[in-house]
C-alpha cells in the first residue's frame, strides 16, 4: 500500500502554467516557498501587495480562504497556509523522502526551522525598542538550541543529506536558515562544522546556486521602507 | 502487537489535544505521562528524547517525536485520513492549519492576563464567525457532501469538530448562522471511535483552568 498519495511526474509540469505565488515583495512567509521552487528548478511568477487595497481586493475576490496570504495558485489550485503549500511542492517534486517515517522526520526538522523563522519574523516587525531583547533571545535559541540539535543530526549519520542520504526539503530549510544566520551573526554558525559544509554543498547545487545570484526571486532583508509598507498592508501597528 | 504511542505532555489540551483526538478518531489506544514538575522536564531534556528542548512528545514506532504538526502530519499519514492523493492532502492540510490557527489562539489566551485574555477570546469568537466558520461552511455548501475533503472522513474532519466544540466553550450559540455545520457536528460526533471519545472518563482533556496554566508556567518558567 502506498504511504502517501502519488507524486506526479515531473515531466507533467513542463506543459503547466508556471505557479503564481501572491505576497508583498519581501522574505516574509513566503520565502521558504520561494527556496523551495527555486531549489526544484521551478519557475514561478509572482504578484506583490503594494497596499492595504491590493490585500482588500485579494479577499473581495474570494482569492484568500482564511482572509490572508501567502497564497499561491498552482495546478488549478489556490492555496493558501505555508505548511499546506510547501507540503504540496515539496511531494510533488519529489523533495519529501521516501516514506512516512522519513517524512515525519523530515517534518520535525523543518517545523524547528519553521519556528525560528516565525521569531525572526516578529523581531523584523517589532518595534526598535522591542528588537534587542527579541534579538538576544532569538541568537541564545539558535546558538544553544536549533543549530546544536542539526549538527547532531548530521554527526549522527555522517551522511551529505539531513534525511535519507538523498537531498530532501529538510535540506533546503535548512540552508535557509543558516543563510538568515549567517547575515544576523556570523560567528554563531564558528562552533557547527558539519552545518556549514551541508550549507556549502547544498549551495553549490545547480538550480540553488542559481537562486543565490543576484537577479533571482530570492528577497533581501527587511528595510526600514519595506517595513513601513508591511505594516500598511496587513494594518499592523 | 506494536507497543501503544506514548504522549508526554501536561495534563491539559495546549498543543497535544489535536493529537489525542486524531489518535481516539483513528480508534488507536494510547498512553499518556503527564508533566507536573522542572525536574521532570529537565530530565526530559537531559534524556535527549526533545530535539529541540519542547513537548509534545510522542513516541511510536520505534520514533521519538516532537513538532505538533509533524507527529499529525505522521497519524494522518498511517491511518489512512489523509486524502487519496496530493491534490485532497494539500486541502487537508489547508484545512487542518486554518482550524488549528484558530485553536492556538485559544490556547494560548489562558496565558495572559485576565483583560487581555476577554479581549483575546473574543476575537476568536469573532474570527470563527466571520472567517474561518464561513470558509468552512462554503467548502460543505459547494460540494455537499459528508465530509470536508474527498467524500472520505479525513484529518481534516476533526480538526474541525475539535475547533467547533472549542469555540463553543466561548459562545454556545457561535453556529448558529451555519447550518451545514451544525449537521456537519452532528454527523461527526456521531462516528463511533469520536462518540466514544466525547464521553466522560476519555482522555479528552478540560479547558485550560489557573492550575494548569500555574504549573504549565512553573515547569517551562515562563
Amino acid at each position: 500500500m502506498c504511504a502517501f498519495p502519488g507524486v506526479e511526474n515531473p515531466g507533467d509540469s513542463i506543459m503547466a502554467a508556471k505557479p503564481k505565488l501572491y505576497y508583498f515583495d519581501g522574505r516574509g512567509r513566503m520565502e521558504p516557498i520561494r527556496w523551495l521552487l527555486a531549489a526544484a528548478g521551478v519557475e514561478f511568477e509572482e504578484e506583490f501587495l503594494e497596499t492595504s487595497k491590493d490585500l482588500e481586493k485579494l479577499r473581495n475576490d474570494g482569492s484568500l480562504m482564511f482572509q490572508q496570504v501567502p497564497m499561491v495558485e498552482i495546478d488549478g489550485m489556490k492555496l493558501v497556509q505555508c505548511r499546506a503549500i510547501l507540503n504540496y511542492i515539496a511531494a510533488k517534486y519529489n523533495l519529501y523522502g521516501k516514506d512516512t517515517k522519513e517524512r515525519a522526520l523530515i517534518d520535525m526538522y523543518i517545523e524547528g526551522v519553521a519556528d525560528l523563522n516565525e521569531m525572526y519574523l516578529f523581531w523584523s516587525i517589532s518595534p526598535p525598542n522591542e528588537q534587542a531583547a527579541k534579538m538576544t533571545q532569538m541568537k541564545d535559541k539558535i546558538a544553544n538550541c536549533y543549530l546544536p540539535a542539526f549538527e547532531k543530526v548530521l554527526k549522527s549519520h555522517g551522511q551529505d543529506y539531513v534525511v535519507g542520504n538523498r537531498l530532501s526539503r529538510a535540506d533546503i530549510h535548512l540552508v535557509e536558515l543558516l543563510y538568515t544566520v549567517d547575515e544576523l551573526d556570523p560567528s554563531l554558525l564558528a562552533n557547527f562544522p558539519l552545518l556549514k559544509a551541508l550549507k556549502t554543498r547544498i549551495s553549490n547545487l545547480p538550480t540553488v546556486k542559481k537562486f543565490l545570484q543576484p537577479g533571482s526571486p530570492r528577497k533581501p532583508p527587511l528595510d526600514e521602507k519595506n517595513l513601513a509598507k508591511v505594516k500598511e498592508i496587513f494594518q499592523l501597528k | 502487537m506494536a507497543a501503544k504511542p506514548k504522549l508526554c505532555y501536561f495534563r491539559g489540551r495546549g498543543r497535544m489535544e489535536s493529537i489525542r483526538w486524531l489518535l481516539a478518531a483513528a480508534g488507536v489506544e494510547f498512553e499518556e505521562e503527564f508533566i507536573e514538575t522542572r525536574e521532570q522536564y529537565e530530565k526530559l531534556q537531559k534524556d535527549g528524547r526533545l530535539l529541540f528542548g519542547q513537548v509534545p512528545l510522542v513516541e511510536m514506532d520505534g520514533m521519538v517525536l516532537t513538532q505538533t504538526k509533524a507527529i499529525l502530519s505522521y497519524l494522518a499519514a498511517k491511518y489512512d485520513l489523509y486524502g487519496k492523493d496530493l491534490k485532497e492532502r494539500v486541502r487537508v492540510d489547508m484545512y487542518a492549519d486554518g482550524t488549528l490557527d484558530l485553536m492556538m489562539m485559544i490556547a494560548l489566551a489562558a496565558f495572559k492576563t485576565p483583560g487581555e485574555k476577554e479581549e483575546n477570546l473574543a476575537l476568536v469568537v469573532k474570527k470563527a464567525k466571520t472567517c474561518y466558520f464561513p470558509a468552512f461552511e462554503k467548502i460543505l455548501k459547494d460540494h455537499g457532501e459528508d465530509f470536508l475533503v474527498g467524500n472520505k472522513f479525513s484529518w481534516a474532519d476533526v480538526q474541525l469538530l475539535e475547533a467547533i466544540l472549542m469555540v463553543e466553550e466561548l459562545d454556545a450559540s457561535v453556529l448558529s448562522d451555519f447550518p451545514l455545520l451544525k449537521a456537519f457536528k452532528t454527523r461527526i460526533s456521531s462516528i463511533p471511535t469520536i462518540k466514544k471519545f466525547l464521553q466522560p472518563g476519555s482522555q479528552r482533556k478540560l479547558p485550560p483552568d489557573s492550575h494548569y496554566v500555574k504549573t504549565v508556567r512553573k515547569v517551562l518558567q515562563l
